[in-house]
């Protein structure tokens, strides 16, 4: 058996599957600040963005690359950054204003080890709950987790789909275990991938309502320089896009922005399962726990113990249509995590004490191994 | 070529030393020609410091004829340790008739007779004048002891990942390490007495 390299099997990074999957999504900017373990995304995308006329810009930090994709989001080019914890901290300012004005971007934390410097180059799940509720208010936005190389190419490209759909930031999380293994993947090619492009407005431009929602409540997004004057601000604004207090209008603003995110639940909720038909104990995972989950499940199978696995791709919103079926059909649920149990309170919440939920966790800087979680597992 | 010997389930290495001495590049050009070129699934991990050089370092790779779950290594079947302090720390992850792969220049402490003790660093010091592919040496005998990786695929996917110029120094080391290979009988190493299967 030979594979030549022109059927574009590579032996790719898990941060290099996520560049060609933001290139293959059609981004075009990226600006970044380079860091452990998210450096190689920045390093492929300076690579090979020149080659698609693409821009990328090496930023003075954190907090001006954030500010930087949301300027070219606004000029229509897709746009992305990646970071990891400490820089994903420097971003929350501006990444509120990202949901507020609603400028879709992606943005990528590969998780290490926190908190502030902490682990450089230690696998950590610790910016969960940030991911969802860094950025002050309440706001919408989409926490994806990647779990492979393979997943790190696709997910990036589903994380733009939404971004530009829902014209909202989507969160991308992985981690120093998926970001560092290479694996073999099979690239799809450019034509079968399904690539989504924001809507822009189709009004003549004196009848263009910036911030007027469409029926799926997502505003036409008009790019600076397409003659369609308007104006951007991180103040909660009128549907012209100028500030405003009454409550009749800030009401109105604050419920699209949330409900744009609430009517596509079914389309944004990804999850994945294993084993699930007839089992009576599962392990909730995500990320790269989710693979030594995996594992775990297979053993404890072998044994005859009737043991499922529900993966999430999407955190959040958290995806309660798919994990409350397992809480009903199961008598335990695991949720091994790289933190004190970030994911273990939402499905807490989402249970409601129809099963027992354990929970299995790790902050020593150290990945889960699957022995961990089948001993766990086992005894439920 | 002989022909490789099959993978049961999976089939892991590790590539230990410090920081510095190329033992994640190592294991990407192993990972490559087995994934790329043999077409095997692979997973290549690695662990290291903050430390620029200097710093404990490995790398492993997990083999497998089905897809890969569990990413890193469960029981090694290769350690290659470059260093005295990665062969201390991780000769009790390897199984029990596994292959203790040491760089004898750096290594004089052996926790077993079950043991291949090869000078890569000397070797590449003095027969090959650059001291910085010993790592090149030490994959060369990986890959003919392992037997689970096509030796021609090896070179083929050294040659796509080393920088312009160096191709035959590469090229030579990883030869020499073959060579070194070739001189030892698998079969005459000690082994485990008791059956891995009755062990418990």
């Amino acid at each position: 058996m030979m594979f030549n390299q022109e059927s574009r099997r590579l032996l790719l990074q898990g941060n290099e599957a996520i560049a060609h999957g933001a290139l293959a999504a059609g981004c075009r900017f990226f600006a970044g600040y380079p860091i452990t373990p998210a450096t190689e995304i920045a390093e492929l995308m300076a690579a090979e963005l020149p080659k698609v006329d693409g821009t990328f810009i090496q930023m003075e930090d954190e907090i001006a690359s954030m500010a930087a994709i949301i300027g070219a989001s606004l000029t229509g080019v897709k746009s992305m950054t990646a970071t990891s914890g400490p820089g994903f901290s420097l971003m929350q300012e501006n990444l509120g204003y990202a949901c507020i004005a609603e400028v879709p971007c992606v943005v990528v934390n590969v998780m290490r080890g926190g908190p502030s410097t902490g682990l450089p180059t230690c696998p950590s799940q610790g910016d969960v709950q940030m991911a969802r509720w860094g950025t002050h208010g309440d706001h919408p936005v989409i926490v994806l987790a990647t779990s492979s190389v393979s997943d790190s190419f696709s997910i990036t490209v589903k994380a733009f789909n939404l971004s530009e759909q829902y014209r909202v930031p989507v969160i991308l999380l992985s981690d120093e275990v998926v970001a560092h293994t290479r694996e073999c993947v099979q690239l799809p090619e450019q034509k079968t991938i399904r690539v989504v492009d924001r809507i822009r407005p189709s009004v003549p431009p004196d009848w263009y309502k910036p911030y007027e929602g469409d029926t799926r409540g997502v505003p036409h997004m008009a790019a600076f320089g397409d003659g369609y004057r308007h104006h951007v601000t991180g103040l909660v604004h009128d549907e012209y896009g100028f500030p405003t207090q009454r409550p009749s209008e800030v009401l109105q603003f604050q419920q699209r922005l949330t409900k744009k995110i609430t009517r596509g639940f079914a389309d944004i909720m990804i999850t994945r399962g294993f084993m699930l038909e007839d089992a009576e104990v599962a392990v909730i995972a995500y990320g790269s726990v989710a693979r030594s989950a995996l594992k775990a499940v297979e053993d404890a199978r072998k044994q005859g113990v009737k043991a499922g696995l529900l993966q999430l791709i999407t955190l959040f919103p958290f995806p309660r249509s798919q994990v409350t079926p397992v809480l009903e059909q199961c008598r335990a649920v695991l949720v091994p995590e790289m933190n004190m149990g970030q994911i273990s309170r939402e499905v807490q919440r989402v249970n409601q004490n129809r099963c027992v939920v354990a929970k299995h966790n790790r902050i020593d800087g150290q990945f889960i191994t699957p022995n961990e979680i089948h001993g766990h597992l086992i005894k439920l | 070529m002989k022909t490789l010997k099959p993978i049961i389930d999976r089939y892991e290495l590790r590539f230990s030393g410090s920081g510095g001495q190329g033992l994640i590049t190592a294991a990407v050009v192993f990972a490559d020609a087995a994934g790329t070129y043999d077409g095997r699934y692979v997973c290549q991990t690695q662990s290291y410091g903050p430390e620029a050089r200097g710093g404990k370092s490995k790398a492993e790779v997990v083999l497998s004829n089905s897809p890969i779950d569990y990413p890193k290594s469960l029981n090694l079947d290769l350690l290659l340790a470059m260093n005295q302090a990665a062969c201390d720390a991780y000769f009790f992850d390897l199984n029990a008739d596994g292959l203790l792969l040491v760089d004898s220049t750096l290594v004089d402490q052996y926790p077993t007779s079950r043991i291949i003790a090869i000078p890569f660093t000397e070797i590449a010091k003095e027969e090959l004048g650059r001291e910085v592919v010993a790592n090149m040496v030490a994959l060369g005998a990986v890959g003919r002891l392992c037997e689970r990786v096509d030796l021609n695929n090896l070179e083929k996917a050294l040659l796509s990942r080393v920088p312009k110029g160096t191709e035959s120094l590469n090229s030579k080391a990883l030869q020499r390490g073959i060579e070194e290979a070739e001189k030892i009988n698998l079969a005459e190493l000690p082994r485990s007495i008791i059956n891995e299967e009755e062990e418990v």
